[in-house]
């Protein structure tokens, strides 16, 4: 126990149940960062009812609902390449990390299809034709733009992360009996989808 | 393995670090060391405490005569939010957790690091980058941030002064502060040593952990916000803008809902400090431990119910602040349960009255004005009368400034000698709790019967009848920096050239007491385990300590 | 409270249970979104609310594992959870009642 070096310590310490503590703590703060503006959307829905009902007709449910089954599969590959890791299936696991990129990119296509559909009818922050609307539809649309903005930047996050396990499980510094970090990357990304769960209903489902 | 052992005792954390080289400037700022850490926080706060004390002074010298005295208004108005933005993101809310939280939570536990030490390190990485972005704000077109530290919509929104970097830069430092909370949480949760249960734990550990929470659920709520205000500046996105439909006071809402638990960022660690001074200078264990470290655990929970009483005078409805008003009033429980509990450790204890013990008396009193005075403006009728006055002004420099600024110091001098291995001047110290506990009534107290009179805040020109008061308040400012310089030297010169302190000066129980001063590496040189209470004070005939 | 190398507990289930969790939320999903065709009036938002609520139950229990964590991650999830529901509470006694 003699350890003169810190450093070598801190690798030697391994504590797999705290780090999904931290993990859990950290999304919390998501979870709050996230809370705070679906308040700004809550108050300002009740005080818009009607025109939040009016503008939400402006979105596509069709592209909505795709994104949503999109997302919640790419939840599923995630929590499946665990599994594969657990039964030492290296490549599987690597397959459905790729899976789970290759859903996010598409998440993130669509969502690129719907904004720059929306910019091309004149509808983006600070424009003309939004400006001469009415407030609540003003809101409406300020709010979709930035909390789904948010969300998307989260996907990207994401992504970034789900890349860095995949060198991660190549490398084996990911492997069967120590994967906390493919764990926490996972409970990242299952985030990201619960934040779209609620998302879903309050964009796009306002009739 | 005993060889090896007395090797490790020999050498303190300065001697050896957990960088390649374990002296120069990188073994400090790579160091994942909590103690490091600490200190480094310690240095950095304590530069940023002056920079915010001198915009302080300058304005107490442009309020020292009535008309314009060094200073115009557009100036005044960004001295008051530096100051503000400064002493309440860069001093107050990472003071005690930072430095002595990092430092002591760790020792006190029988750990040997923090859980994530270099998650820690990132922390202060992020503190850093943000205070420099405040800095460098101060250099952006448009001039130096006018909207009082607030951030208040509709004006952050309009204003043309540099808005965005400042604002950002407390999102940035929020992080710091969020990243802090998690590694404490976790810490307090997997590093305890063998046998010390949750009830076994100091009672700096429960308010460090009740803080904790307040940091990691409350500070994203700010952060969101912020967030927001930068949005709306820079693409026009309608969302608190009333001209745009927007609420003025939903932000209020979204800030308070952060800024008022933020109060308890702040206080509570101090409180934790005040729970371990008061048992090791009275030498009793402490009355009421369960109580106590319960009352933390409410208070970080009440917080969240009462943000709105900052917002009396908003136009928010009448029912709210009813309800609020009703909710502040409950907060008084939990803090009255922990001056009680302190009271009665020190009834019959066996009292002496060391520098730490006398910053903590200085605290009590000016915490009590404070906190009596909050009554007041808890209540509706009576804010509505001092809302934006001195009034409040006074009240929350002797909460924040009193009652937190006095514990860092007292902190300071409690735990200097485990930190640096140095005893300061004890005379010399004792005499700067005099002339602090006087400047400090010199400087504030004036501020209420001002506010009461009417004089309202963040005005750099007043009527001639407050020239009096407003003059006395500000040679209040000058004995009171003059301390604060002469508390610091103090302590420069016991680093410098101070006597080797004992390695438990205080007759301390808590286990930081139980390393050497300064600690080794791995804080101790033996493995730990717990078997009694914290402040079980019949140890002291086993444990090694000075006596009178 | 030992705290040196905690090995991981495994609930290895197989690959069944996560794809049966996942096509009860494609079903909600369908659910929620021909529900919202209907005309419920001022119920559409709490059935909305509902299902995305059962939802994600669903992902935290399975797909984030909580089911099977040690009960302190509940009391943390309880806490969070408790403390925004607050929030929103409160804010509305103005928003409500302005």
């Amino acid at each position: 126990m003699s350890q003169s070096n810190g450093a070598v310590v801190n690798q030697l310490h391994r504590d797999d149940l705290g780090a999904k503590l931290g993990m859990w703590v950290f999304l919390f703060t998501e979870v709050l960062l996230f809370g705070g503006m679906f308040l700004v959307y809550a108050v300002y829905r009740f005080q818009f009812s009607d025109l939040f009902k009016l503008a939400a007709l402006e979105l596509n449910t069709g592209l909505g609902t795709f994104n949503t089954i999109v997302l919640l599969t790419s939840s599923l590959t995630m929590v499946l390449a665990i599994v594969a890791i657990q039964k030492n299936k290296k490549n599987l696991s690597l397959f459905y990390l790729a899976s789970t990129i290759g859903f996010a990119l598409i998440f993130m296509v669509v969502k690129y299809f719907e904004w720059s559909a929306k910019f091309s009818h004149g509808i983006y922050p600070g424009s003309e034709e939004l400006l001469n609307r009415q407030n609540g539809e003003i809101l409406f649309f300020g709010l979709y733009f930035v909390m789904t903005g948010l969300h998307a930047f989260h996907v990207i996050i994401g992504v970034i992360i789900i890349a860095v396990l995949m060198v991660f499980v190549y490398k084996n510094k990911i492997v069967h009996d120590n994967y906390v970090k493919l764990e926490n990357g996972g409970l990242y990304w299952h985030l990201v989808d619960l934040i779209w769960i609620f998302l879903f209903p309050l964009f796009y489902l306002i009739h | 393995m005993a060889d090896g052992n007395a090797h490790v005792a020999a050498k303190s954390f300065y001697e050896e670090g957990t960088t390649k080289k374990s002296t120069g400037i990188t073994s400090w700022l790579f160091s994942t060391d909590h103690k490091r850490i600490g200190l480094m926080y310690l240095v950095t706060i304590t530069a940023f405490f002056f920079v915010g004390a001198l915009f302080g002074v300058l304005m107490r010298l442009e309020l020292m005569a009535p008309g314009e005295t060094i200073m115009g208004a557009q100036e005044y108005n960004t001295l008051f939010t530096l100051h503000g933005v400064i002493m309440i993101f860069l001093f107050i809310i990472p003071g005690i957790p930072a430095i002595f939280g990092n430092f002591f939570l760790p020792l006190q536990l029988g750990a040997k690091d923090v859980a994530f030490p270099r998650l820690n390190l990132l922390s202060y990485w992020i503190y850093l980058i943000g205070s420099v972005l405040v800095i460098l704000s101060l250099f952006m077109q448009g001039g130096p941030i006018d909207t009082g530290w607030t951030f208040y919509v509709p004006y952050s929104v309009r204003t043309t002064t540099s808005v965005s970097l400042p604002l950002f830069a407390a999102f940035v430092l929020g992080f710091s502060s969020i990243l802090t909370g998690l590694n404490f949480i976790v810490t307090i949760h997997r590093m305890r040593a063998p046998g010390m249960n949750f009830f076994r734990m100091p009672l700096f550990g429960w308010s460090i952990y009740a803080t904790a929470w307040i940091q990691v659920i409350a500070t994203p709520v700010v952060g969101i916000t912020i967030l927001l205000v930068i949005i709306e500046r820079s693409f026009g996105v309608g969302i608190f803008d009333p001209a745009l439909g927007g609420d003025p006071i939903l932000f209020q809402h979204l800030f308070w809902i952060y800024s008022h638990p933020a109060v308890y960022i702040m206080i509570l660690p101090a409180m934790g400090v005040v729970s371990e001074i008061i048992p090791t200078f009275s030498r009793r264990t402490i009355f009421g431990y369960t109580p106590i470290a319960m009352s933390s655990l409410a208070i970080a929970f009440v917080g969240y119910l009462v943000w709105a009483h900052h917002m009396f005078t908003s136009g928010m409805s009448d029912t709210s602040r009813v309800i609020f008003s009703l909710l502040t009033y409950i907060v008084a429980l939990p803090s009255g349960v922990k001056v009680f509990n302190w009271v009665a450790t020190m009834y019959k204890g066996s009292i002496d009255p060391k520098p730490p013990f006398l910053w903590v008396m200085s605290f009590v009193f000016l915490f009590s004005i404070g906190g009596l005075t909050g009554l007041v403006l808890g209540s509706i009728t009576a804010d509505i009368h001092v809302h934006d006055t001195y009034f409040v002004v006074s009240h929350f420099h002797y909460v924040m400034f009193g009652g937190t600024g006095t514990i860092v110091f007292a902190a300071l001098y409690y735990w200097f000698p485990k930190m640096f291995g140095k005893m300061y001047n004890i005379k010399w110290a004792n005499i700067n709790a005099l002339f602090y506990i006087i400047a400090f009534n010199v400087l504030y107290f004036p501020k209420f019967i001002m506010g009461y009179q009417g004089m309202p805040r963040r005005y750099y020109d007043y009527l001639p009848e407050f020239a009096d008061l407003q003059m006395l308040s500000t040679i209040g400012s000058w004995i009171m920096f003059a301390t604060l310089v002469s508390i610091f030297l103090n302590l420069y010169l016991a680093i410098k050239k101070g006597k080797k302190a004992h390695n438990n000066p205080w007759g301390g129980v808590t286990l930081e007491w139980q390393t050497s001063s300064p600690p080794p590496l791995l804080n101790f040189d033996r493995e730990i385990t717990v078997n009694h209470e914290p402040y079980d004070f019949s140890q002291l005939k086993e444990l090694d300590y000075e006596s009178k | 409270m030992e705290h040196v190398n905690t090995e991981h507990k495994t609930h290895s289930h197989g690959y069944g249970i996560y794809v049966l969790v996942w096509l009860a939320l494609i079903a909600l999903t369908s659910i929620t979104v021909t529900v919202a065709g209907v005309d419920f009036g001022k119920l559409a938002l709490p059935i909305a609310l509902f299902i995305a609520a059962v939802k994600s139950a669903l992902v935290i229990n399975y797909f984030m594992h909580i089911k099977f964590e040690e009960p302190i991650f509940k009391v943390f999830l309880l806490l969070s959870g408790t403390t925004l529901l607050v929030i929103f509470i409160l804010t509305f006694f103005d928003v409500f009642y302005r």
